[in-house]
């Protein structure tokens, strides 16, 4: 180390007078959560690193390197392309042909109107099908998976509370004769709270206590009877895209995780119980280290949380599985073929990161839905990574870079201070309750912005680089197929005058019943209502009425 | 004393993503204008009910994913509830197919991804002054 030392105060001093020659090129360099950076880091920076105790091996506790020992050695990440576009036939026919062109595994997006918690014929029609496949009814959901084997293959399905999409899910899989215990997959995005906090608000629908009620009687029937299924996961991809950084996000998606092992725990399930199937979920901008040093931090972090806090025997317990998806945000809609190369550095990123699962973003994504060409690129870029690059040859690739090592430790100290100030603020819940979480993200957008239209930060193309007008890439978009909503429209339709009524308003009842019973299973009688007949949008109105309809905050920000 | 601009910011139809309208919001704050967001998952006559109620000069809709096909009933309500005056701006992904179709049905302004916030603040300005010059 003294003759290192001697060699940086030489480096130091050829490096002072490079920058008189040529000034600096910008006037600080800092990484997007705020961090300034170096201009190297040397073995100065680890000294006194610990392998074992920091990083260890993959497999093994920490997990900083990697949840499992030999990573994408033995099997890569899940390729998991977001899917949802118009009706259930026009999802059918995408997903077949993602499927033979390398997508390895589903991640079901339904509709906005969907999200809303409304059927296609409670809506206006130019809302429905336009950014994802709404399913009302058992018959869509059957439509969807049409030559799709559900025992095969691992489905990740983007719902909330009441998770009427994964109770449509379930009963077609034993409607076709596969038992639950063969299903795998993961009820995505059921993390209601960064619904209400994350500027996204997507699936927010009921009141804040409704959403957790219906949760954790989610998570407890999946853990007693769907062992491959994953009820629990929690997001920090809406806070990020919303403008939070990434330690901003990782702080609130340790935090979010905090909170519902705890309710869990309090409600009397073993921690050991659920936590093997908890999963996270990732939002990868275009910073790549930035990024890299997160996904590590939150693998160390939550490794601890669970041992320390929360006792955790199980190493499985311990393991922070993650998908990533490409954050939109940082996609333009000028230039728009540029925002491949940025997909490419979101997506080696996630694979540096170690994630176990990966969506990418088409190039089009900024302005519309997917065509069939850019959602086939958006895959290929995946498996250039996988097949071309040598980034999954080698398990933590970039473990030991002083830099890295020394990032993810900076990234991991300023994410347990908003920790702590969370758990101050008596935790995740009451902190977005009192808009903590949305006013720091509102501000750092706010900063962002500022940094953009000053041209502070550069955006290629936007403020820098732009192109004229007349050269821009045009617009257009894919018009919905009308003819196909208008049927699908029809078919949900038909079903609510054809069905057995009665049959519907029994199940109707045993929902409201078990809405008002703490000991009886809110989502087990939602399986129920679907298999009966009873529609999407009438059971999240049902429980509306008895929960309240939840509303994000919008004043005192 | 000098005027303070009143702004309503909203999202109409099915979309909930609101970074766009927040930071909006923040700038036109920041402007010194009087901004109210009505969070999203409004409906026409809720917009139209709070235009009038707030007596805004402004109404600014977000969208994102084809809410926007509202805003022609948007504009309309407004007409027949007395509120026809007010200058309604749109912001965020807008097709250029339906540009022509917004503007037609009376909006003054689409913001498309790229837009600067002082750009927004001092159309605006400029804008809204226009109009009270006319009937003062």
């Amino acid at each position: 180390m003294p003759m290192i030392k001697e060699a940086e105060v030489r480096w130091r001093e050829e490096y002072g007078k490079a920058l008189q020659k040529t000034p600096p090129r910008k006037e600080e360099f800092k990484n997007r959560s705020g961090i300034s950076l170096q201009p190297i880091y040397t073995p100065l920076d680890l000294e006194g690193l610990d392998y074992l105790e920091k990083l260890g091996y993959p497999g093994e506790f920490p997990y900083t390197r990697g949840i499992y020992p030999a990573m994408y050695r033995g099997r890569t990440w899940s390729k998991r392309q977001l899917v949802g576009y118009e009706g259930p036939e026009h999802y059918n026919r995408r997903q077949k042909e993602l499927l033979e062109r390398g997508q390895s595994a589903i991640n079901f997006l339904p509709c906005n109107t969907f999200f809303r918690g409304y059927d296609v014929d409670q809506v206006e029609k130019e809302l429905v099908g336009t950014c994802g496949t709404p399913v009302n009814i058992l018959e869509d959901m059957d439509i969807a998976f049409e030559g799709i084997p559900l025992r095969e293959i691992s489905v990740s399905f983007n719902d909330s509370g009441p998770f009427t999409g994964v109770a449509m899910l379930f009963a077609l899989a034993e409607a076709r004769g596969i038992p639950l215990d063969r299903l795998a997959g993961t009820t995505s995005q059921s993390d209601f709270i960064s619904h209400y906090s994350g500027g996204c608000n997507m699936y927010f629908r009921l009141s804040l206590e409704g959403h957790l009620r219906m949760f954790i009687d989610h998570v407890r029937f999946c853990t007693q009877n769907v062992p491959g299924w994953h009820p629990i996961s929690v997001v920090a991809q809406h806070f990020q895209d919303s403008g939070a950084t990434p330690v901003q996000a990782l702080a609130f998606i340790l935090s979010s995780g905090i909170f519902y092992v705890d309710q869990l725990v309090r409600s009397g399930l073993e921690v050991d119980s659920f936590a093997p199937r908890l999963s996270f979920f990732f939002a990868a901008n275009v910073a790549l280290f930035d990024e890299v040093a997160k996904f590590r931090a939150a693998r160390r972090m939550w490794a601890r949380i669970m041992r320390e806090r929360f006792g955790a025997k199980n190493p499985r317990s311990l393991q922070f599985r993650f998908h990533v998806q490409s954050q939109g945000a940082d996609l333009t809609r000028q230039q728009p073929l540029n925002n491949i190369s940025r997909i490419c550095l979101q997506a080696l990123a996630s694979v540096l990161g170690g994630a176990q699962s990966i969506h990418t973003d088409a190039y089009d994504e900024a302005y519309q839905t997917p065509t069939e060409e850019t959602a086939r690129i958006a895959l290929m870029t995946q498996s250039i990574i996988e097949e071309e690059s040598g980034a999954a040859d080698v398990v933590d690739p970039l473990g030991g870079s002083y830099y890295v090592e020394k990032l993810t430790d900076q990234t991991e100290q300023l994410a347990w201070r908003y920790i702590e100030k969370i758990d101050g603020l008596g935790g995740m819940l009451e902190a977005v309750k009192r808009g903590y979480v949305q006013r720091e993200i509102g501000l750092a957008a706010y900063d962002y912005q500022k940094a953009v239209d000053s041209g502070q930060k550069v955006v290629v193309g936007v403020n820098k680089y732009q192109i004229p007008e007349q050269q821009e890439f045009k617009l257009k978009w894919g018009k919905t197929d009308q003819a196909g909503v208008a049927r699908h429209i029809q078919r949900v339709r038909d079903h609510k005058q054809n069905r057995d009524q009665q049959r519907v308003g029994e199940a109707l009842a045993d929902l409201r019943h078990a809405a008002s019973e703490p000991s009886l299973n809110l989502f087990e009688a939602t399986i129920k209502a679907v298999k009966s007949g009873v529609s999407h949008g009438e059971i999240v109105g049902e429980l509306r009425e008895i929960y309240g309809y939840g509303y994000p905050l919008t004043q005192g920000l | 004393m000098d005027y303070r601009i009143r702004v309503l910011l909203a999202k109409i139809g099915m979309d909930g993503h609101d970074r766009g309208a927040r930071v909006v919001a923040g700038a036109l704050r920041e402007a010194g204008m009087e901004v109210i967001y009505t969070g999203p998952w409004q409906t026409v006559e809720q917009v139209t009910k709070s235009a009038l109620q707030e007596d805004v000069d402004v109404i600014g809709i977000s969208s994102l994913s084809y809410d926007h096909v509202l805003v022609p009933g948007l504009m309309e309500s407004l007409r027949r509830q007395g509120a026809g005056e007010v200058l309604v701006i749109v912001g965020g992904i807008i097709p250029d197919d339906d540009v022509k179709m917004l503007e037609e049905a009376g909006v003054a302004r689409i913001f498309h991804p790229g837009s600067r916030l002082e750009e927004i603040a001092e159309f605006i300005r400029q804008a809204v002054s226009g109009r009270r010059e006319k009937y003062l």
